[in-house]
């Protein structure tokens, strides 16, 4: 996989080339700011790219900016965004109306090597990845009644969210023909229409939770 | 007695010196001053420059009335108060005097009074100095009168004392001169009072302005310390963002890296485990201080995005509705944004709520108000003298904001504020 990265920190940025190196993939640019990072998605056209929201020159959000001009410019580059804290409105306007191809994870999941590829190689092909920490205040926040799910329901629908398949899914809680089950349960007792493909799921829940 | 006593007293001739030394300042003041100022508005058509000039003139006028409070108290023993210092002593201000400086209460009654000092002081001084040397002269007459130029005293060559007539005029001119000499010590001491007077009126705040001045520049002065505060808690939270959290995300990340290479050698793969553990859990802790220090969203986003992740990590159910159509400045928001924050953490430790209520509305307006209400349905009982409570209505309070809690026994608990934005 070709990967561009944007991280101002120069011990990090270092961190994350040589992570993804070893995991195989190549690293086809790096960049410590939003704008040369524009530039460098547009030179090289990665497959994924990993951005962090605070960077120069104005230390706020302008990697979460630049991550939303690449998801609507170059729909299929895939982008993960990283940040030091998460907070639900950054995810919702992040995936405003289109979760596919877009990622957002505290940092320190990067440190979670294997966790942290599966996410980036989810991102890459057009699926998602939400941090748990956003998805527990996205099911808090959530514009519709969930008391109706029973605790692994809720289980199920937080990793759905996440962006995770139903073979992860299973290997994270339960069997798999039982993760179909719930799964349907969850979509009949929220009223949404039945979805076979992942990321076609991802979007009812997401939908469902108020984010687009 | 006491009017001879006069004659030697030091009182006296404190206020003689005061009035001669006054003279002497008078001349210099009055001419810097008046030239000063004819010049600076004369100046002033051609394109502003007459300002510096003006700016130099209030700059001296502010020092000679310095000088004159030191004179009035070290001869007469007369003190008063100052008008507050200008806080805005930057070079720029001592060129360009901004506007409420030019027309101030305190600059015009110092220039008045520099110019004031000459015509005040010809006159305590004229007077003084003609009973005094009247009187003297008056006086001692008797002793030197045959001295004089043929036929005695005259004036414009007509003899003042002729024939049989001079003893009584002797007598008189002595009565005269004593008298006059008699009163030159009271007089002498009334007229430095009156200047006295004259001084406070024209250099001093009156009683009240005084007051009322401390009062603006106390609000001024804590204002700006709420705003350092402020900032410098952005600052900490920056700091930590750039420094100990990069360190400690890439620490884990080699960690994590160490980890997965490790995999074989029991061991060692253990202990790395073990700090990879620990080096998430420092990030974990390091990002909840970093959120009560300052929370980044806050700054990035505003009251509504901020809230609504407190809201969402809130273990009980928070109803939130926030209507602040335009953002207030930092000061205001963070202390709303922890005012929010304390009451949910108590709601969750304490109060056995189901569900909280937080309405947040209103912002910068003229003389808009920021209002928050954070109702549950718990058990009530907070303590409103508690640390977290009262630190929190000091926090309110230093921002002229006010706080209220309701919470009897048995619930339920309604905590409000209102914070001014201006």
């Amino acid at each position: 996989m070709r990967v561009a990265i944007a991280e101002d920190s120069v011990l990090l940025r270092k961190g994350l080339t040589l992570l993804l190196q070893e995991a195989g993939h190549e690293v086809v640019a790096t960049a410590g700011e939003g704008e040369s990072f524009l530039r460098a998605v547009a030179d090289t056209r990665p497959d994924a790219c990993v951005v962090d929201v605070r960077m120069p020159p104005t230390f706020t959000d302008e990697g979460l900016r630049a991550a939303i001009l690449v998801r609507d410019q170059w729909p299929d580059v895939g982008v993960l965004v990283l940040s030091q804290w998460v907070e639900e409105r950054y995810a919702t306007e992040l995936i405003a109306g289109r979760p596919h191809g877009v990622g957002y994870l505290l940092k320190d999941r990067v440190a979670d090597v294997a966790e942290f590829l599966d996410a980036l190689n989810r991102v890459a092909t057009g699926g998602s990845a939400l941090d748990p920490e956003v998805v527990a205040q996205l099911l808090a926040r959530s514009r519709h009644p969930l008391g109706d799910l029973s605790p692994r329901e809720r289980e199920v629908l937080a990793l759905m969210a996440e962006g995770r398949s139903n073979g992860a899914i299973a290997v994270a809680l339960v069997g798999p023909g039982a993760v179909e089950k719930h799964i349907n349960s969850i979509f009949t007792r929220l009223g949404l229409a039945p979805a076979e493909r992942d990321h076609r799921r991802v979007l009812a829940v997401l939908t469902y939770l108020g984010t687009s | 007695m006491s009017l001879l006593r006069g004659l030697v007293s030091a009182r006296t001739w404190l206020a003689f010196t005061h009035h001669v030394a006054g003279l002497v300042l008078a001349i210099v003041s009055f001419t810097l001053v008046v030239t000063g100022l004819a010049l600076g508005v004369g100046l002033l058509p051609l394109a502003l420059a007459g300002l510096p000039v003006l700016g130099l003139t209030t700059r001296f006028a502010d020092g000679f009335a310095a000088v004159e409070r030191a004179r009035f108290a070290l001869l007469l023993g007369a003190e008063f108060t100052a008008w507050p210092a200008d806080p805005d002593r930057t070079y720029r201000a001592l060129v360009i005097p901004r506007r409420r400086t030019l027309f101030g209460r305190a600059t015009w009654g110092r220039q008045a009074y520099a110019m004031l000092r000459l015509p005040v002081s010809c006159v305590t001084v004229t007077l003084t100095q003609a009973f005094w040397a009247v009187g003297v002269t008056l006086l001692t007459l008797p002793l030197y009168w045959r001295h004089l130029p043929p036929g005695g005293p005259s004036v414009n060559g007509n003899l003042l004392i002729t024939g049989a007539g001079v003893t009584p005029a002797l007598w008189a001119s002595g009565i005269i001169g004593l008298i006059l000499l008699l009163a030159a010590p009271p007089l002498t001491r009334g007229l430095a009072a009156a200047d006295a007077a004259l001084a406070r009126g024209l250099l001093s705040p009156p009683r009240g302005a005084a007051l009322k001045a401390r009062v603006t520049q106390l609000e001024v002065s804590r204002e700006r310390v709420v705003d350092a505060a402020g900032a410098e808690r952005r600052r900490i939270e920056r700091d930590l963002h750039d420094g100990a959290q990069q360190r400690l995300v890439a620490l884990a990340m080699e960690l994590g890296r160490a980890k997965a290479k490790l995999a074989d050698d029991d061991a060692a793969a253990a202990l790395v485990d073990q700090a990879h553990t620990h080096a998430k859990a420092a990030l974990a802790e390091l990002r909840d201080l970093v959120r009560g220090v300052h929370p980044p969203v806050l700054t990035d986003r505003g009251l509504d995005a901020a809230l609504s992740g407190l809201a969402a990590r809130c273990p009980v159910p928070v109803d939130l509705q926030v209507d602040v159509p335009v953002r207030p400045r930092p000061a205001v928001e963070a202390v709303a944004y922890f005012t929010v924050a304390e009451a949910l953490t108590n709601v969750a430790k304490h109060s056995r709520a189901t569900h909280v209520r937080v309405i947040v509305d209103g912002g910068p307006a003229p003389a808009g108000t920021l209002n928050l209400v954070i109702s549950d349905d718990g058990i009530g009982g907070a303590d409103p003298s508690s640390a977290g409570l009262r630190g929190l209505a000091d926090r309110i309070e230093g921002i002229d904001g006010a706080l209220s809690v309701e919470s009897p026994p048995g619930g339920p608990t309604i905590i409000s504020a209102v914070i001014p934005c201006a």
